[in-house]
């Protein structure tokens, strides 16, 4: 569904990732873990259109992702939440869930998507007219899922979805993500909580620096020594 | 004694009121420079000197070639919001990645040259729409239907801005737009796209503006000046960008200028409300509705 | 660096010497205006040089041009003694206006319209006090017979001639003074970053009052020789919106961060305006400020280094050394 072929990017001077070949089928979860700083934000940002890569192709179902404007890269099926979630913080939830339905052709599924987001969030149902920033982080993570769901995208991206939460709200977050991939949903997950990620997808790529340094299933690099070490402190 | 004090309450009155009605119509003047300062965080400094040019066709479109003023308003508020579009598009869209005060002092020259042009295409006479509109009395007291006309205009379309921004898509990129401008490509929203919409929803306000000042006042190539200076006052006094703090702002400044007005000349109304934004900078330096911590 | 000393000495006394060998006074008169002019551009940019961009400056002129007037034809105060009263008034209206913002950190647009309103303020307050300053129609100080000293009325241009050539110099005296202060340095961190400035030990508030009461001050000064000279003002043309603009507008032509990029510009700008108005005749009314603006939005756009600036940096890129 979608591929990365040799993607060069950064910002001015520096340069965040080398040569990034990535590959997502469809119907796949595929988790990319690594530390901080080694480009993974870099990373959804180039594919979501936020940043240009300097080098590189990018596909997304055979449509050259790099020849699409950026505001139009989200009807190619491509939904971003970015990392520290982004909300809007002074709209309501529901000002920040119809945002995500902006695009024309999502406009006309606006209300069938809104139930569906309820549905699968009832808590954003019940806080449709609060202001988005004073909820509380698991609460603004669903939103901000809520928010890319609206578009009815083909592939999520997931930026650190677990970033700031605290553990309980994190696994019920991870939770989610599973129910979310069971509705077919092919999902691209960025996070540094490995041992989490790993439990919900079906591949991984490490990467470290910038450069993809392996990949495999995931319980291949559940095994993987360099993981074990490096990340799940074994 | 007595009858003197009744006479002066009712003038006190009757000054309050119109404070009010003109609060009205300063309060459309700040929502239209709000708006696009809060959207596209750029200040039009000529933004006074676009309704000067929206008085003009007014005048020429009424009084001129002799159009009804119904017919003639809608196409007033197209042409400024034309223009506010085209002052975007040519000025501030070249500069949007510029030094902020960059962009203002551009702003600054157009003010120059729509002045110069006005002065260069229309004279430096004073011109009067010719529409004398009846007063309605009130007991003792006397207010004009052009005040209360542009007040109920103004305020119908504050509703009806509220409502773009509160209902439609565009008017929620709008809103969004200006707490977090760089996901806006992820919503699949262009903020170019919005950026000329709003400068064009901030120019059509400013046509409205003139439409209404055109029943109360004769325009000249210096108009600006005198209408300019008190819309920043109210816009800095609200906070830059806070619709309500300038709607609040907008009648305190025309209650000051109405009541100082009483008393003497327009002009010393202005010098007093400019006294009250110095004083009230010491107590909220952040604005009006600030709470202070 | 003796090299040019030299070319200052000469070119000190080339324009000490032009007066009495070319006495055409309408040349004469243009240049006057351009020395004065020169001088107030120097008082903004003295401020405008560290971000600190005023568009008060006309109040603080017509301050000047007005008190000073209005003085010697209400109180018969000499203009030795006026014109000191006329920028202590711009002074206070300095610290007024400045000292609330500089104290709650009112900076950019903020400070940008504040300044604003003020000078559209003075406008109105002149305005509006037509029983004294004449109002709209503009104002002329008493006329002595000839030149007398106690007024500070001249006759003849050459007078005055020098007269502007020595308090332009000056303002250039003052520029390159404040340019190796101490206060430069602490100018330039606040209009980096104010907080970093203020953590390190810069008293932000003083400094940047102090600078802005030296600029409105001078600019007083302008306004008052300004009246002097022409012996007639207005409104429209010592103060207000337009004369504020009309400064940075000239100010950023010329260049910002050059000592003689303001009077690049004057030069500039009032080279183009006598042009219009001799090519145009009666019908130059408005041309020369619609031009003034449109060149303001291009400037901006395409050479915001000024022209001055940008050759200078162009020189600069060729010669790494020099």
């Amino acid at each position: 569904m979608l591929t990365l072929k040799s993607v060069d990017a950064g910002y001015g001077s520096f340069q965040a990732l080398f040569g990034v070949d990535l590959e997502v089928k469809a119907g796949e979860a595929v988790g990319v873990i690594g530390p901080n700083g080694a480009g993974k934000t870099t990373l959804m940002r180039v594919i979501s259109g936020l940043i240009r890569p300097r080098k590189g192709s990018i596909a997304m179902q055979g449509t050259d992702v790099l020849a699409t404007p950026a505001h139009r890269i989200v009807s190619l099926g491509i939904a971003h939440v970015p990392e520290n979630r982004r909300l809007f913080p002074r709209l309501t939830v529901e000002d920040n869930l119809k945002m995500g339905a902006f695009m024309p052709e999502a406009r006309r599924h606006h209300d069938e998507r809104l139930a569906f987001v309820f549905d699968l969030f009832p808590r954003m149902k019940e806080r449709r007219h609060q202001l988005a920033g004073t909820m509380s982080g698991g609460e603004q993570q669903m939103c901000a899922i809520g928010r890319a769901l609206m578009s009815d995208p083909k592939l999520l991206l997931l930026d650190e979805p677990s970033a700031g939460l605290a553990p309980v709200v994190v696994q019920q977050v991870f939770e989610l993500v599973k129910r979310i991939r069971a509705g077919g949903l092919t999902v691209l997950i960025v996070e540094q909580n490995v041992q989490q990620v790993l439990r919900v997808v079906d591949r991984a790529y490490l990467l470290e620096a910038g450069t993809i340094r392996g990949s495999g299933t995931a319980a291949e690099m559940l095994q993987s020594d360099t993981i074990k070490q490096a990340y799940l402190g074994v | 004694m007595q009858a003197f004090l009744d006479i002066f309450d009712i003038y006190l009155l009757e000054t309050v009121i119109n404070g009010i009605l003109f609060g009205g119509v300063l309060a459309l003047l700040a929502l239209g420079l709000n708006l696009i300062f809060g959207v596209i965080d750029v200040t039009w400094i000529c933004y006074a000197e676009l309704i000067m040019i929206g008085m003009y066709g007014m005048y020429y479109l009424v009084h001129v070639y002799g159009v009804p003023y119904w017919a003639a308003a809608p196409m007033c508020i197209l042409l400024v919001a034309g223009m506010g579009a085209l002052l975007h598009f040519l000025v501030i869209a070249p500069l949007l990645s510029s030094p902020p005060i960059n962009q203002l002092l551009a702003t600054g020259g157009v003010l120059f040259f729509l002045q110069s042009f006005a002065t260069v295409a229309f004279g430096v006479e004073f011109h009067n729409i010719g529409i004398q509109l009846p007063v309605l009395r009130l007991g003792e007291m006397n207010f004009s239907y052009a005040r209360l006309l542009s007040f109920a205009a103004a305020l119908i379309g504050m509703v009806a801005v509220y409502v773009f921004m509160k209902r439609t898509y565009v008017g929620t990129a709008i809103r969004a737009i200006a707490q977090d401008r760089q996901i806006m490509a992820l919503m699949g929203v262009d903020t170019r796209r919005i950026y000329l919409i709003t400068s064009a929803l901030g120019g059509g306000l400013a046509g409205l503006a003139a439409c209404l000042l055109v029943l109360l006042y004769d325009v000249h190539p210096f108009i600006g000046l005198s209408i300019g200076p008190i819309t920043f006052l109210i816009c800095v006094l609200g906070g830059l960008g806070n619709f309500i703090g300038g709607f609040v702002a907008a009648f305190v400044f025309a209650e000051i200028i109405s009541l100082g007005g009483m008393f003497s000349d327009l002009e010393w109304g202005y010098v007093l409300a400019f006294g009250f934004f110095i004083v009230m900078m010491f107590i909220r330096p952040a604005g009006l509705l600030s709470r202070r911590s | 660096m003796n090299r040019r000393h030299l070319a200052i000495a000469i070119a000190g006394a080339a324009l000490v010497a032009l007066p009495f060998v070319h006495r055409d006074p309408y040349h004469l008169h243009i240049l006057i205006l351009m020395l004065i002019w020169s001088f107030a551009y120097t008082s903004w940019s003295m401020m405008g040089r560290f971000g600190l961009v005023s568009l008060g400056h006309g109040g603080f002129m017509g301050a000047g041009a007005y008190v000073t007037a209005l003085l010697w034809n209400h109180l018969g105060i000499s203009p030795w003694l006026g014109i000191p009263l006329a920028m202590v008034t711009a002074a206070a209206l300095a610290v007024v206006v400045g000292y609330p913002c500089f104290r709650f950190r009112i900076t950019g647009h903020y400070f940008v319209l504040v300044t604003l309103a003020l000078s559209g303020i003075v406008l109105q307050i002149i305005t509006a006090a037509r029983d004294w300053t004449g109002g709209s129609l503009g104002y002329t100080p008493e006329r002595t017979k000839g030149s007398v000293l106690v007024a500070l009325q001249f006759d003849d241009k050459i007078t005055w001639y020098l007269i502007a050539l020595a308090v332009w110099a000056c303002g250039l005296l003052i520029w390159r003074w404040v340019d190796g202060s101490m206060d430069r340095y602490a100018l330039e961190a606040i209009s980096e970053d104010e907080d970093a400035a203020a953590a390190a030990g810069v008293n932000v508030t003083y400094e940047k009052l102090k600078i802005t009461v030296l600029s409105a001050v001078m600019t007083a000064f302008a306004g008052a020789l300004y009246c002097q000279y022409q012996m007639f003002i207005s409104p429209d043309t010592v103060s207000g919106i337009s004369v504020s603009l009309q400064m940075v507008f000239a100010a950023i032509v010329g260049g910002l961060y050059v000592a003689l990029g303001p009077t690049v510009g004057a030069v500039i700008t009032i080279m183009m305006a006598e042009a219009l108005r001799i090519g145009l005749g009666t019908k130059a009314v408005g041309w020369d400020n619609l031009i003034y603006g449109l060149l303001l939005v291009l400037f901006i756009i395409f050479l915001p280094k000024g022209v001055l600036g940008s050759i200078l940096a162009r020189i600069k890129a060729r010669r790494p050394s020099g």
